[in-house]
């Protein structure tokens, strides 16, 4: 699929499922890309009708000096959850991938696998929701690609998105580059996605109104690196929550990392979630928080640039970088004692009693 | 959070630690060597790891994880019966979450579900009775796991069901209980305990009276014991108190929830469903007498080891295992030959590793952190 709107009509998809038929490569799925994807990804760009987008070097020249490259597949259940659906999550965390390499977000490639049966509105609805994060987020979908797949072949929806940045020069964000006295910042409220998640599968019989902190957040690493440009090191605290992060700096680093229970900001309804359940919000997964390494002069000025934005206002400093057993990251406990946060093994699983 | 965050006090915890550390430094074993106090409940081993309370403790206080984790002790047979009723294409095998990956002898439960057999993970077992009538054309089994804590919930599950008239649930039954173990370790002639912080959430099912015998005939004292990582300081205290006077009695710290009679609703529903079975298999302790139950026959129905063929064939625990030793506390986790090598959370091999109660995965994810410094 290459998106091309002028070219193409649309208001052509009569049915009100996907079949076997739209994925033959006939007249069905061109009018099923043209009818939902190029009708919600609306622009015309780049060479309309090729296999491929392309770019003028030139023009991305003028971002920086290095390509970013970067791709990431979605398959979350529920597909449509309290803060977002999986539409708006694979805009958001390709471009944040991209973003926490100091990067500017510019072009995402969309390729969905579908299951048979899924409904043409359903699909809409995900391809909607996708044109208007990449709006918001100031990226293009510009390339893609469908497959529909049978029944129990995948799970409704599968998204993979491919995304392409440029890095500003001079900016050098690396996951070895933290240095004992550093500072630990986090810009808000962890575990609010994965609670959400949890949550909205229902099979815990909890009503939560916990929403998915889902948001792109190139806006604010550039504000971040505007403000603090000795930042070492940004990574988003997707899957495995801010503690798997913290583990992955302190061991490419060869570090410790002690952070304070008492600093790290969850929201109380997320605390409740996981006193219930069992589970540790350091694990939760993030879509709209980000781990930031600040050497210690420029800690204030990243934190403030930080709680300057939107999607920061919750910043906090949560730990430091110390010269303890390389690779350890410690908890100073709210009530005074230690612990080691390690990687999880396997998923968090709830605990019996 | 209101009514957690008061039993989470930094300031209490130091004025407690000055207590206990004050009132240790006048017991006489401490001088000659360090005291033993054995948390029975898992529970209390995941608040000891989560908050960092032993590194909070003097030297001369060391904590014992016992072995109230009803998942690590659960012995590989009966894992691999779970796993050919799961197996079963007619059968929904629903679980508690983490149960999921306790190894059998061949694989888990999460293994089973990846090669395709129905588990699903319920929080409730009231959640698998629903499942069980909203698919009326399978067979839908609850492995039923825990001490006497969960042990009401499922006797009230299939009571339900009977009323219900419902035919295609079944419970899988592998609820154990607490006492024949505790007596078990008493009974153990390598034993090192001097005292004992008593599991929460069973007292709060069976009440106080059933550990009177630890007081009267083992002279060991005994204090039911809160979760929260004040309950437990707190209850460390009144242990060494006793110690101290002389004294071995049943204390309940957590009468808050604990009533010293029990829960009587609760015990009637569990004697009218169960009954005790003559032995019982644990991981790391070998057979202990009485120490499981069984459903009556009256309920036979609901009984998945009569409903389905199960294997039913006794796996030795892996020998270079010294899960029993830790128990006991003769060893501490990080001494057995295994620990950390052979057998880690990824691969366990013994009983220990297998949850997040157990105290070598305790140990060997949030670590002994022994520092002072965080409460000086």
């Amino acid at each position: 699929m290459n998106v091309a709107a002028h070219s193409r009509q649309l208001g052509k998809v009569h049915v009100p499922t996907v079949t076997l038929a739209h994925g033959g490569g006939g007249k069905a799925m061109k009018d099923l890309i043209d009818d939902v994807f190029v009708e919600a990804f609306g622009h015309a760009l780049l060479a309309p009708l090729e296999d491929q987008a392309r770019f003028d070097l030139g023009q991305l020249a003028l971002h920086g000096d290095r390509l970013a490259f970067t791709t990431d597949s979605f398959v979350v259940d529920p597909l449509f959850f309290p803060g977002g659906d999986i539409g708006k999550l694979a805009v958001c965390g390709t471009v944040n991938d991209l973003a926490v390499g100091g990067a500017v977000p510019l072009y995402l490639s969309c390729a969905v696998i579908i299951e048979e049966g899924v409904t043409i509105d359903l699909l809409r609805r995900i391809a909607r929701s996708m044109a208007m994060t990449a709006q918001q987020a100031g990226v293009r979908i510009v390339t893609g690609d469908t497959k529909v797949v049978q029944k129990g072949a995948c799970d409704r929806v599968f998204i993979t998105t491919t995304g392409i940045g440029v890095i500003r020069e001079g900016v050098d964000l690396g996951v070895h580059r933290a240095r004992p006295g550093d500072a630990v910042l986090v810009n808000g409220l962890l575990g609010d996605h994965g609670a959400a998640i949890l949550g909205a599968r229902g099979d815990m019989a909890l009503d939560s109104p916990i929403e998915s902190d889902c948001a792109p957040l190139h806006g604010l690493i550039a504000d971040l690196l505007a403000a603090a440009p000795g930042v070492r090191f940004v990574r988003d605290a997707t899957r495995g929550g801010v503690a798997t992060v913290l583990n992955e700096i302190a061991d490419a680093s060869h570090v410790a990392i002690e952070i304070d229970e008492e600093q790290t900001p969850i929201r109380e309804q997320v605390k409740a979630f996981c006193e219930i359940l069992g589970l540790d919000p350091l694990y939760l997964a993030n879509e709209g928080k980000i781990v930031v390494i600040a050497p210690p002069g420029e800690a204030e000025a990243a934190l403030a640039a930080l709680r300057a934005h939107p999607l920061g206002s919750g910043a906090a400093i949560v730990g430091t970088v110390t010269t303890g057993e390389a690779g350890r990251v410690t908890m100073r406990t709210i009530f005074g004692g230690r612990r080691i946060v390690d990687m999880l093994v396997g998923e968090q699983l709830p605990r019996i009693c | 959070m209101k009514y957690l965050d008061e039993f989470r006090d930094r300031e209490k915890a130091r004025v407690l630690i000055r207590e206990i550390e004050s009132l240790v430094a006048t017991i006489d074993i401490a001088r000659k060597r360090p005291i033993h106090i054995m948390e029975v409940c898992g529970g209390h081993t995941h608040s000891i790891f989560r908050y960092g309370i032993e590194g909070m403790l003097p030297e001369t206080i060391e904590l014992v994880h016992g072995p109230g984790c009803p998942v690590c002790v659960l012995p590989m047979g009966r894992v691999d019966d779970c796993v050919a009723i799961a197996d079963r294409p007619d059968v929904i095998f629903t679980t508690f979450g983490d149960a999921m990956r306790v190894p059998g002898s061949k694989k888990s439960l999460l293994q089973a579900k990846a090669d395709g057999a129905d588990v699903r993970m319920v929080y409730s077992p009231m959640d698998a009775l629903a499942i069980a009538c909203r698919n009326p054309d399978r067979e839908v089994v609850f492995f039923a796991i825990g001490f006497e804590t969960t042990m009401p919930s499922t006797a009230l599950t299939i009571l339900q069901a009977e009323s219900d008239g419902i035919t295609n649930f079944s419970v899988f039954c592998n609820h154990i209980t607490i006492v024949p173990t505790i007596k078990a370790i008493l009974d153990s002639p390598d034993l090192h305990l001097d005292g004992f912080l008593g599991p929460g959430h069973v007292s709060m099912v069976i009440g106080t009276a059933p550990y009177e015998f630890i007081a009267r005939f083992y002279r060991r004292p005994m204090v039911v014991a809160g979760f929260e990582p004040l309950d437990i300081l707190q209850s460390i205290w009144m242990v060494l108190k006793q110690i101290r006077e002389g004294r071995a009695e049943i204390e309940n710290q957590y009468a808050r929830i604990v009533p010293d009679a029990g829960n009587s609703p609760a015990l009637q529903a569990v004697s009218r469903v169960y009954e005790l079975r003559e032995f019982f298999e644990w991981r790391g302790l070998g057979s202990i007498d009485h120490s499981g139950v069984k459903l009556r026959d009256a309920y036979a129905h609901f009984d998945a080891e009569r409903k389905f063929a199960i294997p039913n064939v006794k796996i030795a625990d892996p020998k270079s295992c010294q899960c029993g030793e830790v128990l006991k506390g003769v060893i501490k986790p990080w001494q057995c030959k295994v620990f950390g090598s052979a057998c880690t959370p990824e691969m366990p091999l013994g009983a220990l590793m297998v949850s997040s109660e157990g105290a070598c995965a305790a140990y060997y994810q949030y670590g002994g952190v022994k520092s002072h410094v965080a409460v000086a």
